[in-house]
């Protein structure tokens, strides 16, 4: 078993932190670290582990932006960059951004930085973290300064500055909260990550993609069909799905931004595509021999391996994060169940046994756990098992809300998205943390929305 | 002497009148032989008129009876037409197996593709909405090929049956009862 780690290491201090001059988006958007960060020692990590099942959240305070100019603009676009930090840092499912009403005082009147801050103000309200912003905007430049402290050990922990377009104020802060989230779990998160997935269009399924809380979803495919099962490539710029645009199921490898790809369309059903971690490689269920079953395949299409061979269908492969092992969905025990092959040795091992249903398994980006969907009391629900557990004993996600299907881990694997019918039995995209809790709509659209594709990109240095 | 003159005289107009009787009946008699004469003739000709109509109307009856036989037996094909694409061949669930009466359906559909030796049909494979959208295609797709299998095994060429799976993207019943899922459980067959 893991253990518990949430503890804040009190007397936990961060690395010496270099400083670091980046340039994103073509030089549209200046990241600058402009603070030496007091020589500190010891592990970076160790604030909150996101993967423990007993994760208590952390209470975090962000104060109003300090307008350092003062004019309308400035004050309004500060709101706007405190509203959508706050947004970011509560979708985590880790943090609970505190109510401002609680507040002592107001750095945005006392001051932003180290010296001005008066720690026992937020102790005393139980923060055990803070976050202060300031703004700076001119003719429609903006300038971010923020900053994390460690209320506790009244330490600065992180602070950046930012420069762009006022259009870019998201991305800005999300930027700072990919820091906070390293800084905090030793991952990046998900701010840079997107979700694909599937919704009806005028009584068909086409495929979409939205940014990692939901916002931005754009339409990808215009197949007028059913396309279904979207799956990211590692690098974020190749999406594989499945479509029946040509009359049967077949498997479209799509370049996002190059718009070429290929189709794998050979004899009888072409499903379940899954990108191989680092490689623009994939694996997939295809049913030419007469049989379902698991194959590797290039970028191209062209089918390079046989994985499975067994009575019973195989699909519905996901890779180890390291690649060297794929856990999938196979009926020939009788009844459908997660299996596990390794791609070496070729040894398969059987994950599930409780239940007569259990497939769409989804392997932890840490790699210890799979997560599923199990069938029981004629309700399907979410389910998640550790590998590296003796007992094996499947864990439950989501229970008594209806249907709940296709999870999704999130690229840090601190969340979890999914399919659901809860809301008026319509089914619609709603994510949850690791552990099943914070379980919540993700967006809004019209029509019927279901398999969530998580990302891989997490870092977003790339 | 008087008296016998009258006795005369009324005997005279007596023959008289009695030959001016017969001239008359005569006259009549003659006219009447022509309109007996056209008689027969109308009358022929009506009997000949009536008889062709008879054989009209019999014709006709005739006819109507094989149009009406046609149309009966049309209505019969496209009736077991109907019967092969509307009656579905049905499943229980997370199963592909043939049931006693899905293999009864199938030996009728067997009937029907050799009294019908040109038609290619689609056997598509479909699900219940419960399990997940994946494993529903692969499901499907058993389903479709069990059914073909059968038909190959009671001597239907597979040349002519291709199968695709929809998985649960085709409900017939969007409804949640288990009735709808038995209904959506199903493989059915679409003429090419």
């Amino acid at each position: 078993m893991n253990e518990i780690r949430l503890n804040k290491m009190y007397g936990g201090k961060s690395r010496c932190q270099q400083l670091r001059c980046r340039i994103f988006l073509a030089g549209l958007l200046f990241l600058v670290c402009f603070f030496w960060l007091a020589p500190l020692q010891a592990k970076e990590v160790d604030y909150i582990n996101i993967s423990s099942p007993f994760l208590n959240k952390i209470p975090i305070a962000i104060t109003q932006f300090k307008a350092f100019n003062g004019h309308a603009v400035e004050v309004a676009l500060g709101k706007k960059a405190e509203q959508i930090l706050e947004d970011g840092l509560g979708f985590t499912g880790y943090l609970k951004v505190l109510d401002p009403a609680a507040f002592l005082s107001s750095p945005a009147q006392t001051g932003i930085q180290l010296g001005q801050i008066n720690f026992r103000d937020w102790t005393g309200i139980g923060a055990d973290l803070l976050i202060t912003g300031g703004i700076e905007e001119q003719e429609n430049q903006v300038t971010l300064k923020l900053r994390l402290f460690d209320t506790l050990n009244s330490k600065l922990v992180v602070g950046k500055i930012y420069t762009g377009a006022s259009s870019q104020i998201r991305r800005m802060i999300h930027l700072f909260c990919s820091e906070v989230s390293h800084k905090l779990t030793g991952n990046w998160g998900v701010f840079n990550s997107k979700i694909s997935f599937v919704s009806t269009v005028n009584g068909h399924k086409e495929i979409f993609v939205c940014e990692f809380d939901g916002h931005n979803p754009k339409q990808i495919t215009h197949h007028q069909s059913i396309s279904l099962s979207p799956n990211w490539s590692f690098d974020g710029r190749w999406l594989a799905y499945v479509s029946y645009a040509r009359g049967k199921p077949d498997i479209y490898i799509k370049n996002l931004k190059e718009k070429r790809g290929a189709i794998v369309n050979q004899n009888g059903s072409n499903i379940s595509p899954d990108w191989m971690p680092g490689q623009l490689n994939l694996a997939a269920a295809l049913s030419f021999s007469g049989n379902q079953e698991i194959y590797l395949l290039t970028k191209k299409g062209e089918v390079t391996k046989r994985i499975t061979n067994s009575r019973g269908v195989n699909l519905s492969p996901t890779f180890s994060p390291d690649g060297k092992k794929i856990a999938f969905t196979s009926s020939r025990g009788g009844t459908p169940q997660i299996y596990i092959k390794d791609l070496d040795s070729g040894d398969v091992k059987r994950v599930t046994f409780k239940g007569r249903y259990n497939t769409s398994p989804a392997w932890s980006p840490d790699g210890k756990k799979i997560a599923y969907v199990g069938i029981e009391k004629n309700k399907i629900n979410i389910f998640v098992i550790n590998l590296t557990s003796v007992s094996g004993m499947p864990v439950q996600l989501t229970m008594n809300q209806q249907d709940n299907e296709d999870p999704s881990w999130s690229p840090d694997g601190s969340l979890i998205a999914f399919t659901s019918n809860r809301e008026g039995g319509v089914s619609r995209l709603f994510v949850m943390t690791s552990a099943g809790t914070d379980q919540r709509r993700l967006l809004t659209l019209t029509g019927k929305q279901s398999q969530p594709g998580w990302s891989k990109s997490t870092s977003f240095e790339n | 002497m008087n008296r016998k003159l009258w006795i005369n005289l009324m005997a005279a107009m007596l023959v008289a009148g009695l030959f001016m009787t017969v001239s008359c009946a005569k006259k009549t008699i003659v006219s009447d032989g022509t309109t007996i004469e056209d008689q027969a003739k109308m009358e022929a000709e009506a009997q000949a008129k009536a008889l062709a109509e008879q054989e009209r109307i019999k014709t006709q009856e005739i006819e109507d009876q094989m149009a009406r036989e046609q149309a009966l037996k049309e209505a019969k094909i496209l009736a077991a037409q109907n019967r092969f694409t509307h009656q579905n061949i049905h499943f229980e669930f997370d199963s592909a197996l043939l049931s006693s009466m899905a293999k009864v359906l199938i030996k009728e559909k067997a009937e029907w593709l050799g009294s019908n030796s040109g038609v290619a049909v689609v056997i598509q494979g479909h699900c219940d909405e419960r399990g997940t959208t994946d494993y529903n295609i692969a499901l499907g797709e058993r389903r479709a090929i069990a059914v073909r299998n059968y038909l190959v095994n009671l001597g239907i060429s597979g040349s002519r049956l291709t199968t695709v799976s929809f998985g649960e993207e085709k409900p017939l019943d969007s409804g949640t009862s288990e009735a709808a899922y038995r209904k959506n459980r199903r493989a059915q067959f679409v003429i090419k």
